[in-house]
């Protein structure tokens, strides 16, 4: 590990697992260079500076920003369109829209500072921050957020941009689970709640820290499960065991569409689902290599491994269907290349690139049997298989996490940003995989809970559904009075 | 003058209209059409879900032709569109009363 004691070095979304203070006493150069006017005797308050900025960052981060925003427009409506009945593409193209549209004004209104910030917590610093930074208050082109470094910071705007798009993306991935059947009106309310309750709780739990050099100083400064060490780089948890389980919740809620089982539902263009998956791919270069924070070696390490792990899931699932049914499909193929970015999101920065494959090839093994086989004999209509590819693919991502971060199989371990100067922690697998699994467990609980209450009560209130005759006509309109193909 | 309905496989239907060019014929009707018989349908999967499609796409013929040439029509058809496989599909003939050309009024086998 060489870039232990290199103060420059980025550092991957490591943890600190112990905060013990001992650590921070000897080395303090970091400190030195920030606070030149402070007396000696007391620890210096570190103040980033414009200087810490590299334009190179910047750059990246807002190409990734831009990246992660085409996910979900128009990689992700575009995906699940193809895979619903003509009658209701629409629908789909205009929820995933339109949830961009909503989070990303709640994210300026509360989301950004009740995920990133600390004090004046709402209930407590551990779960969730506080309104500090509502309507982004005080955050101008004189504020920065930390990165993995000491020292290299960036435009707290670029920080909340980036972060921006991951708030958008989450929720959207949510609606293909009870595709075909949901109320629009509904279904905006419930985002809205979702993201206040469950998507901004659970981010700051796994990505609210103080920073490499303030955490010395505040070693208590982190979310819960930052806390614990969990290592979730680009969002595993956060993004996709998140939305994967409130799909699940969802489609049991809100019920099977008309006629599952019964009659066929084809996807209608599988065309614009490989143009989707396409997209994805390419977008999730700026999910995973943009999580690094920083344009570096380990933005690089995320890039390959976002490219490798999803070439083998792909490979992997059409290798299946070559067994299976002696003919691989397209659509098996892009199902494959999803579940491949989903595993490796949380790996992206940890893992060695042939580790990745492995995992990518795993996870996608393990979604094809969680989409035909368990899908089918549980019989719950997940009609886009959220639940079987993100939030399966995302605990096997997460767990495996655990094993592909380990140096020893040439991950890149975690880091121990309770010194004045980042140092790599000593990794131990299973007690590193048994907190992953902590993590998996706490996220799929509090999304579960979340999403439970709040599906049931609008299906109570506003109701969930449209009636059968405009269910059966087709959302698109009934919902949103127009066709997609005349 | 005879009617002649002829249901082929679609990837037939260009060697079908050129062979019956040359034998005369200048016009017909083609639609594009589903139906069974005894070839099978096909299986499609989509993530682990089976749909078994029992209606497969045909291409229609419709061709009105001079009792002199309508047995000539039948081969010809009967002997492009083959293949050899169950699925290559029908001809019927039935007998035709009476055509008429709409732009001119003309009627009988000067309309065809």
């Amino acid at each position: 590990m060489k870039r232990i004691l290199c103060n420059t070095a980025a550092l991957v979304t490591g943890a600190v697992m112990l905060a013990v203070p001992a650590l921070a006493a000897p080395v303090a150069e970091a400190a030195a260079e920030a606070a030149p006017a402070v007396a000696e005797a007391a620890p210096a308050v570190f103040t980033p500076t414009a200087e810490m900025v590299n334009k190179g960052d910047v750059a990246w981060m807002m190409v990734s920003t831009a990246l992660v925003l085409m996910m979900s427009v128009p990689a992700l409506a575009l995906f699940y369109g193809g895979l619903v009945r003509a009658k209701n593409m629409l629908s789909v193209l205009m929820q995933v829209l339109t949830i961009v549209c909503v989070a990303a004004l709640v994210w300026f209104g509360w989301g950004y500072s009740l995920a990133f910030t600390s004090t004046n917590s709402l209930v407590d610093p551990l779960f969730i921050g506080g309104l500090d930074k509502a309507f982004l208050a005080g955050v101008n082109p004189g504020t920065f957020a930390a990165t993995f470094s000491n020292g290299v910071y960036l435009p707290e705007l670029v920080f909340v941009m980036f972060q921006m798009t991951f708030a958008c993306i989450t929720p959207a991935l949510i609606v293909g689970a009870f595709a075909e059947r949901i109320k629009f009106t509904s279904l905006i309310v419930f985002v809205v709640a979702w993201l206040t309750l469950a998507y901004f709780p659970i981010a700051h739990m796994v990505w609210y820290w103080a920073g490499p050099d303030f955490l010395p100083t505040a070693p208590d400064d982190y979310g819960l499960l930052w806390g614990w060490g969990a290592l979730d780089f680009a969002g595993g948890t956060v993004v996709h065991i998140n939305a994967g389980i409130a799909g699940l919740i969802g489609c049991l809620i809100v019920g099977p569409r008309l006629g599952y089982k019964t009659e066929p539902m084809p996807p209608h263009s599988l065309v614009m689902t490989m143009i989707g998956a396409s997209l994805l791919w390419i977008g999730w270069f700026g999910f995973n290599a943009g999580s690094a924070l920083e344009s570096n070696a380990f933005a690089a390490l995320a890039f390959v491994n976002t490219f490798v792990a999803t070439a083998a899931a792909g490979a992997a699932w059409a290798m299946i269907e070559q067994i299976a049914h002696k003919k691989p499909s397209l659509l098996g193929a892009a199902s494959g290349v999803v579940a491949g970015l989903v595993a490796i999101t949380p790996a992206a920065g940890f893992a060695h690139p042939g580790t990745a494959i492995i995992l990518g090839a795993v996870a996608s093994a393990i979604c094809y049997v969680f989409v035909t086989t368990v899908k089918n004999k549980l019989g719950y209509d997940d009609s886009l298989d959220v639940f079987g590819i993100h939030a399966v693919g995302g605990i096997v991502g997460a767990i495996g996490t655990g094993i592909v971060a380990d140096p020893a199989l040439g991950g890149q371990g975690w880091i121990d940003y309770t010194g004045a100067v980042a140092v790599a922690g000593e990794y131990d697998m299973v007690g590193q995989i048994i907190t992953q699994c902590w993590a998996v467990g706490v996220t799929i609980a509090w999304t579960g809970v979340v999403s439970a209450v709040l599906f049931l009560a609008l299906r109570y209130t506003m109701g969930l559904r449209p009636d059968a005759e405009a269910e059966l006509g087709g959302l698109d309109i009934s919902e949103h009075g127009e066709r997609a193909y005349n | 003058m005879k009617f002649i309905i002829a249901i082929i496989k679609p990837f037939k239907l260009d060697s079908v209209r050129e062979a019956l060019s040359g034998i005369g014929i200048a016009g017909m009707t083609v639609t594009e059409v589903k139906g069974f018989g005894r070839q099978k349908g096909q299986t499609e999967i989509y993530r682990g879900a089976e749909y078994s499609t029992n209606m497969l796409p045909k291409v229609k013929l419709e061709i009105a032709a001079s009792d002199d040439i309508a047995a000539q029509v039948v081969e010809t058809i009967q002997a492009t569109a083959n293949t050899g496989a169950i699925g290559d599909g029908k001809i019927f003939v039935l007998d035709l009363a009476s055509a008429t050309r709409i732009r001119t009024g003309e009627s009988g086998e000067t309309a065809l």
